[in-house]
């Protein structure tokens, strides 16, 4: 596409900017808001996006319930978070407007669809008297710019055959054709990607690049803009890159372990959101021996995935809190049978069904303690939508190579929201060794000989262990390796079914020992930034990272001694979690939850730690992070 | 040894009698209620087992929770004794990764039709490769006595003391209705005939749900006596036969089909055999009336209840379908590799 004169208007340069898509949610507006990422990424920007839906797929029309936002944060500095406020604000109707008009900036621009804001929207959004914002001056310190999209996309669409409803459909295109022009962006991409989509349905295809050139030539020819805006190259580390949300990093990162460890993989899932995409992902993936099982339930898709493990592939399930909790028995007896299992939690707002498309961390307790009898499990979480990549692959290393359920905790946020990521190469993943134990004689990963086994009597010991407390993965069709195993406690060794006191007792200890010396392998801990020692210490897990950190550098910049360090291990902890925590004088635990990690952290370290907590299912800004240290700080 | 023919004249046992016997039994003391029927299925399982030829370690059993999910520790096979009800989706998983393996799942009335109702109905839907034994006792026995989802409405029990206001299951009907492609009765107290059907189970590709009457001499002694009698058992009971008139009381009785219902007939002067109805078990309609055949016996007039295999069906199994999946996967787009998987294929570079 040419871009027509540029010159004619002035280009201003910005670092960052953020902007916010809102619309209802049938409008198309993640489509638009996930292209302009894409595009801005490509471009070399860095990228943080906030994709924030209803629960309903089509809720009423016009109303504040059904209002549909994707916001995006690109720099030509390193972005962390989706942005506190924003810059541009697009909305598509008058509850869209009503809904996120808080959120802009001073001084910011709205670009408003004036279709939507006819008496019927006014009224649906809840203007009083029907009264227009966009007519009765309230928007004065905003820039705000009327544009006619419905009107302009129909008028572009002139003499296609195409029903008015499908014609209207393209006003996102319209919109993300407008936004490439405001911030001095080619349309290949935007171009590209409309080929992909409708390439089998010209008509469609037509449609939808006029509406996007349309868009495009709007900002060009129209008067009321007379400012572009350039976000130049974000200074990124050198080397390959692509866009990546926190779902598909988990799918990715599972799969990638699944293969270091040369084992297929089983996912056993139900759907439920925010975990689905996984599913969807993972189920595109067949050719790595990938088996995607769509169970009847929630426990059907645990119990599948041990029954998958046990038959020596990799089983894995995930969902978020409801379903979580239909799963707590099953895990039990992942445990209690020590077979290597991956637990995902895409958490969002509970408790029950809650919020579910909004995100929270309030199943950290559920994680760590939610199950009957004695049963530690691994809990890891990740903090970004890269990281889910990182933490789903060492969850599969800890699951296979400690033979033990691991639980893996992300969360809406990250799972739908996308960074820029420099994936890494096969060959730089490290091996994953399982002890599977091969009756021919090559014991495989188990470190003894095949003798050490067996009794003397030459009877296989499924629950005899290796120094690390992990015993050996016997599977099925092995001869003389028979054994039977089962939720029920077991003997020592034998794994025959023992009631006796002092066995139990041994048992119990014995797989908690085991759990706990996974923390034996943890790299030293590793402060994400600030002095080693001084006057605060953030305390953060899961997908507060963003907001975290660019509240901590922005404190560190001003002079404040204030550090961060950032859990990726729940449970067991860090072991230099605990002379860390003594170094400074106040911890302050930001969680989007009552004070979970912060409970967590008191009983483990009896530290005085403070919380910051939020519980609206919306991430933090770093605003109230850092406000949060400074009234620490006076305190 | 005697045999079964199937509908395609497959011989569901003859198979193996020259090979050597291999004990199956393991090293575990067996825990059941003296006189309790599971005894009499574990014997005819490992005789069936011990007989196939089949190597010990190609088998797996997989149970849930009750007095016959036990039953995985008392044989020296591969086992997994799972969690309540639970146990088909343990074994859909196992199957799917792991299909050239003899997978037995061992369940009861509680396990299979009310804590893990769910489950046994999508197992049954799919298709999954296994054979099912249902031990059916009509009571919960681990639990100590309480009524279950089999036991007769009005049951009295140790929950149920003015008796069990449910109604209860007809299990194979419920079978029937999630498309089972094989459905068979047997009893304890008929060792040879549960060998049969266990080998015709054992022989069949898909989901083989045989369900067993089983007595709980502790907390419901007799349930299935008037079946199991010798007294009572010619005019109760009707054993099925592919090709065969179904015929009971000691063939001086017989079932036909008048104006599509069944209705019971006396042989002599007036019918002959020849106007029972032949049993079919590839006819999917008339396996529907067969599971049917439930009434109390105690009732006037009930019809004699059908043991032997009433339904036998081809279908692709799901572990067939899944895998097949998998290879077209690799085929048309070859086999996995990472490093593409990672690239994604929409990648920019800087530096």
């Amino acid at each position: 596409m040419s871009t027509a004169s540029p010159k004619t208007k002035a280009v201003e340069e910005r670092r960052n900017v953020v902007i916010l898509f809102a619309g209802d949610s049938g409008d198309g507006i993640q489509l638009t808001g996930s292209q302009f990422t894409d595009s801005s990424a490509l471009f070399g920007n860095d990228v943080s996006t906030f994709p924030n839906f209803p629960a309903e797929i089509r809720a009423p029309q016009g109303t504040l319930a059904g209002v549909s936002g994707f916001q995006l944060h690109f720099g030509s500095v390193e972005v962390w978070t989706p942005g506190d406020q924003c810059d541009v604000l697009v909305v598509m109707n008058a509850a869209a407007l009503k809904a996120n008009l808080h959120k802009l900036k001073p001084g910011g621009s709205i670009i408003a669809n004036t279709d939507g804001f006819d008496k019927k929207n006014l009224r649906l959004a809840g203007y009083i008297d029907e009264a227009d914002p966009l007519a009765d001056g309230s928007l004065a310190p905003y820039h705000l710019h009327s544009v006619d999209i419905t009107k302009l996309t129909r008028a572009a669409l002139e003499g296609l055959t195409l029903g008015m409803k499908e014609k209207d459909r393209c006003k996102n295109m319209f919109v993300l054709g407008f936004i490439n022009w405001m911030f001095n962006r080619g349309m290949d991409n935007s171009e590209r990607f409309l080929q992909q989509k409708f390439g089998k349905k010209p008509d469609l295809l037509e449609a939808n690049l006029r509406a996007l050139k349309a868009g495009y030539h709007f900002g060009d020819t129209s008067e009321t803009f007379t400012t572009r805006f350039e976000v130049k190259p974000a200074p990124m580390p050198k080397g390959t890159y692509r866009s990546i949300t926190g779902n598909q990093g988990t799918a990715l990162g599972l799969i990638a372990g699944a293969q270091k460890a040369g084992l297929d993989l089983f996912y056993g899932s139900y759907p439920i959101t925010p975990a689905s995409d996984i599913l969807h992902e993972l189920s595109k993936h067949k050719n790595f021996g990938v088996i995607t099982f769509q169970a009847e339930d929630e426990i059907a898709a645990i119990s599948s995935a041990i029954g998958a493990s046990y038959g020596g592939a990799l089983g894995i399930t995930a969902s978020s809190g409801p379903g979580i909790a239909l799963k707590t028995e099953a895990m039990g007896l992942a445990f209690m049978l020590e077979i290597p299992l991956v637990i995902v939690n895409v958490q969002r707002g509970g408790p029950s069904t809650g919020l579910p498309t909004k995100t929270e961390q309030a199943d950290l307790w559920q994680a760590v303690h939610g199950r009957n009898g004695e049963a530690p499990i691994p809990v890891i979480a990740a903090s970004t939508p890269i990281d889910c990549f990182d933490m789903a692959f060492e969850a599969v290393q800890l699951a296979l190579e400690h033979m033990t359920p691991v639980i893996l905790l992300t969360d809406g946020y990250i799972a739908n929201g996308a960074e820029p990521w420099r994936f890494p190469a096969a060959k730089d993943l490290p091996a994953i060794v399982p002890p599977t134990v091969i009756a021919n004689g090559d014991e495989g990963a188990v470190k003894r000989s095949l003798a050490d086994l067996h009794d003397a009597s030459g009877k296989f010991l499924p629950y005899v262990r290796d120094e690390r407390g992990v015993r050996p993965w016997a599977l099925p069709g092995q001869p003389g390796l028979q054994h039977r195993i089962g939720g029920i406690e077991k003997q020592d060794k034998t794994g025959n079914i023992s009631y006796e006191p002092k066995n139990h007792e041994l048992m119990v200890k014995l797989r908690a020992e085991k759990v706990a010396r996974i923390a034996d392998r943890f790299k030293p801990i590793r402060l994400d930034s600030g002095p080693p020692e001084g006057e605060v210490l953030i305390v953060g897990w899961g997908s507060t990272y963003g907001s975290i950190r660019t509240a901590a550098l922005e404190l560190q910049a001003e002079g404040h001694s204030v550090a961060h360090v950032h859990l990726r291990h729940l449970f067991p902890f860090n072991k230099g979690l605990g002379p860390l925590l003594k170094k400074y004088r106040k911890v302050l635990v930001p969680e989007m939850n009552s004070g979970q990690l912060r409970q967590l952290l008191r009983a483990e370290f009896l530290v005085d730690a403070q919380g910051l907590n939020k519980i609206q299912g919306l991430p933090f800004t770093s605003a109230e992070i850092k406000e949060a240290v400074l009234s620490l700080q006076r305190s | 040894m005697s045999t079964v023919n199937g509908a395609n004249g497959i011989p569901g046992q003859a198979r193996n009698d020259n090979v050597e016997k291999v004990d199956f039994s393991s090293d575990q003391e067996v825990r059941w209620c003296p006189g309790c029927g599971d005894y009499s299925i574990l014997k005819q399982v490992e005789t069936l087992l011990s007989q196939s030829g089949r190597k010990k370690e190609e088998v797996v059993f997989i149970s849930g929770i009750g007095c016959s999910s036990r039953f995985p520790y008392y044989l020296d096979t591969y086992g997994l004794h799972g969690i309540h009800g639970r146990a088909p989706a343990i074994v859909s998983g196992l199957r799917s990764v792991r299909p050239e393996l003899s997978v037995w799942m061992i369940t009861g009335d509680g396990d299979a039709l009310s804590i893990g109702g769910n489950h046994i109905i999508h197992l049954l839907r799919r298709n999954v490769d296994v054979n099912v034994l249902l031990f059916n006792n009509e009571i919960y026995g681990l639990t100590k006595g309480q009524y279950s989802p089999t036991s007769p409405e009005g049951a009295i029990t140790r929950s149920t003391p003015m008796g069990s206001t449910d109604h209860p299951f007809n299990p194979l009907a419920l079978v029937k209705g999630a498309d089972g492609t094989f459905i068979a009765r047997s009893m304890d107290r008929d060792p040879k005939h549960m060998r049969e059907i266990l080998a015709r189970a054992d022989a069949h590709r898909g989901t083989s749900l045989v369900e067993i009457y089983q007595n709980c001499n502790v907390f419901n002694d007799g349930a299935f006596e008037v079946f199991t009698e010798k007294a009572s058992k010619p005019t109760h009971t009707l054993f099925v036969e592919q090709g065969k008139p179904l015929t009971f009381a000691n063939g001086t009785k017989g079932i036909c089909i008048k104006e599509m219902k069944p209705r019971v007939i006396d042989i002599g002067p007036e019918f002959s055999p020849n106007d029972c109805w032949i049993h079919d078990e590839r006819d999917n309609f008339k396996a529907s009336i067969l599971v049917r055949l439930f009434e109390d016996p105690r009732h006037e007039g009930a019809f004699p209840r059908p043991f032997g295999v009433f339904y036998v069906a081809d279908r692709p199994t799901h572990e067939e379908k899944l895998q097949g999946q998998v290879k077209r996967a690799k085929e048309l787009k070859g086999i996995g590799d990472l490093d593409t998987l990672l690239n994604g294929g929409h990648t920019w570079t800087i530096g």
